[in-house]
């Protein structure tokens, strides 16, 4: 961790870089997908495999399709040809509460209903679970509890999600989808509109959760840096396709990055935790 | 709100278990019993006052022949309906206004209400019809309008935005064309439609009673079934389909809802404004929950129209007015604060 480790080589992978071994299974994938809305296609061709038990963050430039992606992995749209699979059956053939219990999806826009409070709205996070006659349940309690004391929001219990400041809204609707308890959790964004210091304690929680309750996150993130420190998996995606995709140590480096983002630059090893650090060489420097 | 704020009924490991708001529970017995006690109020009203004990023997059949008939015949199936309708009325703004998220939402914004006035128009003046065939010219104008709109802004799914644009666009064409249709037609005519279109429980029997009653009942029922994904609706198309509610089979299996019962109402009483857009917005400041908002809503919504009733009928006594003049009026005044209060919220 000292500035001497520093170099401007590739980073060199240590214990401290998640390595990433392809797991015997992959329960969610996309075989041949063609997505887009309309005439308007947007991704002509894709395969896709998210690995068991990752953090697979998928980066790209604006407008290269990975909302799209994500979107299509839970059933908000559906591809015009090719398939998404769950367990090895389309995705579109399960009723919609089964899926729900399976996946879950932090979405980029949400409203909360007006003066909802926070243990009402984690406690929707539950529905999936749920029956006409059996609306509540000892672990519907217990599930609601525990999302909110990992996202620190236990507290706020009592409060309405519309006083909240941004950074306390997105813990409550991630919590919201951890109450869910799906093995696999789709984020949408998690960390736009927050401050600094807010995404890194999201991204934080969610290694956290990844690690420690061995559930599936599939991301999308707009920062490189944040994505190369706590994916396992990176999908690197460019007008449509998949560019590169693998452990940020093995896939990104500075040509990885150009051909992506059309962006000239560096990188490094992040002297903190050791993952690819990429840093821009905009016009003025280059001098 | 603690978890004491909560009641629940059932055992945590038997068939049924449910966790409901205390507040909005509480908020619905109360109106009920507020809404029973007016009732009991209205059928002691009239010409012939009646005492408590009078309206109970009627009631049950007891007690002079003559006053069961003025209890049981006249002014029963007016208090009922005066309920009925009012709650289909007001669970039917609930509805809107949770599809739209707007506290401006009402039947009235998919034009169902012109479309009901201009079928019951048609039937009146071109084909002379009767009180059924009034009752099912409106039915059907009502839900052609409100279908035409609902196809008109279809575009992938229906977003409330663009479904108010088109709604307001067709009540606009319709109330042009029944303006036309009552500046040509025969002034008995014209006083029947006028008379219809005022909304009215006058002179309404068991016998015209009976249908609309039974389906309001069968389309409350249904409502209060997808009552929480309604609720879940309400957090936008992506969340609720990340729960497990397919959004837009939901809002269509809704909207139909909404719109057989302000149907219902329409048929048995005529157009009937205000009930639909102040109920559930009373009942949401009452109950301040969201799980109960339906009942508390048809409760609200049955209490105001009885009141308006009771007024219409007693207010200028021997003359009775029709029950929508009232409730235009209470509206108005009811647009008006919840303008000023807007306006003061936006200014603080």
């Amino acid at each position: 961790m000292t500035p001497a480790r520093l170099s401007l080589a590739q980073p060199v992978p240590d214990e401290a870089t998640p390595h990433y071994t392809e797991p015997a299974t992959v329960r969610l994938r996309g075989q041949h997908l063609r997505l887009g809305y309309g005439d308007r296609v947007i991704c002509p061709q894709l395969d896709v495999r998210i690995p068991d038990g990752s953090f697979t963050v998928i980066v790209g430039p604006n407008g290269c399709g990975k909302s799209t992606l994500l979107r299509s992995l839970c059933r908000l749209i559906t591809p015009q040809a090719g398939q998404v699979y769950l367990d090895g059956r389309q995705i579109r053939d399960y009723p919609a509460r089964t899926v729900a219990q399976q996946l879950g999806l932090l979405p980029q826009s949400a409203t909360a209903p007006d003066g909802i409070s926070v243990l009402d709205l984690v406690s929707r996070g539950r529905y999936p679970h749920q029956s006409l006659l059996r609306q509540w349940s000892p672990q519907d309690e217990i599930a609601v509890q525990t999302a909110m004391q990992a996202t620190g929001v236990a507290d706020l219990a009592g409060r309405a999600v519309d006083e909240l400041s941004g950074g306390q809204r997105q813990r409550v609707w991630v919590a919201m989808a951890l109450a869910q308890e799906t093995p696999l959790l789709l984020l949408d964004e998690p960390t736009t509109y927050l401050d600094i210091a807010h995404q890194i304690e999201l991204l934080e929680l969610f290694r956290h959760l990844n690690r420690h309750t061995g559930r599936t996150l599939i991301a999308v993130l707009h920062d490189l840096n944040h994505a190369c420190r706590y994916a396992t998996h990176l999908i690197a995606m460019r007008e449509g396709r998949i560019v590169a995709e693998g452990a940020p140590g093995d896939v990104v480096t500075a040509d990885m990055v150009e051909q992506v983002f059309g962006l000239p630059c560096l990188v490094m090893a992040d002297p903190v935790s050791h993952t690819p650090m990429v840093i821009p060489r905009g016009k003025v420097h280059m001098a | 709100m603690s978890p004491s704020d909560y009641l629940y009924l059932g055992r945590p490991t038997g068939p049924i278990y449910l966790r409901v708001r205390a507040k909005g529970l509480w908020a619905g017995m109360l109106l009920a019993l507020a809404a029973l006690m007016l009732a009991g109020l209205a059928l002691g009203a009239g010409a012939l006052e009646l005492s408590h004990a009078q309206v109970w023997q009627a009631l049950l059949g007891e007690g002079p022949a003559r006053l069961g008939a003025v209890v049981r015949e006249w002014r029963l199936p007016r208090v009922v309906m005066a309920l009925v309708v009012g709650g289909a009325l007001g669970m039917s703004g609930a509805i809107f206004q949770s599809l739209i998220r707007n506290p401006l939402g009402s039947p009235d914004v998919i034009g169902f209400n012109t479309g009901a006035y201009t079928g019951a128009l048609v039937t009146i003046i071109l084909l002379q019809g009767s009180y059924f065939e009034i009752a099912t010219g409106a039915l059907v104008g009502g839900l052609a309008a409100a279908l035409l709109v609902y196809l008109l802004a279809y575009r992938r799914g229906i977003q409330g935005f663009r479904l108010i644009i088109v709604g307001i666009a067709i009540s606009a064409m319709l109330a042009a064309f029944n303006t036309w249709l009552m500046i040509s037609a025969s002034l008995e005519s014209a006083m029947t439609a006028a008379l219809w279109g005022a909304g009215s429980l006058n002179g309404i029997t068991w016998d015209k009673a009976l249908p609309s009653a039974l389906f309001s009942l069968v389309a409350m029922m249904l409502t209060l079934l997808l009552g929480r994904r309604m609720a879940l609706l309400e957090m936008g198309d992506d969340s609720a389909s990340a729960l497990g509610v397919p959004a837009e089979r939901t809002r269509l299996q809704l909207m139909s809802l909404g719109v057989v019962l302000t149907a219902a109402a329409t048929a048995a009483a005529g157009p009937i404004s205000f009930i639909a857009l102040a109920a559930p917005q009373i009942a949401q400041r009452l109950s301040r929950s969201h799980g109960t908002a339906l009942l508390c809503a048809f409760w609200v919504g049955a209490l105001l129209l009885l009141l308006a009733d009771y007024c219409a009928q007693h207010l200028f006594a021997p003359r009775q007015l029709p029950v929508g003049i009232v409730t235009v009026s209470i509206g108005g005044l009811y647009l008006v604060w919840l303008l000023f209060r807007q306006s003061r919220l936006a200014s603080s």
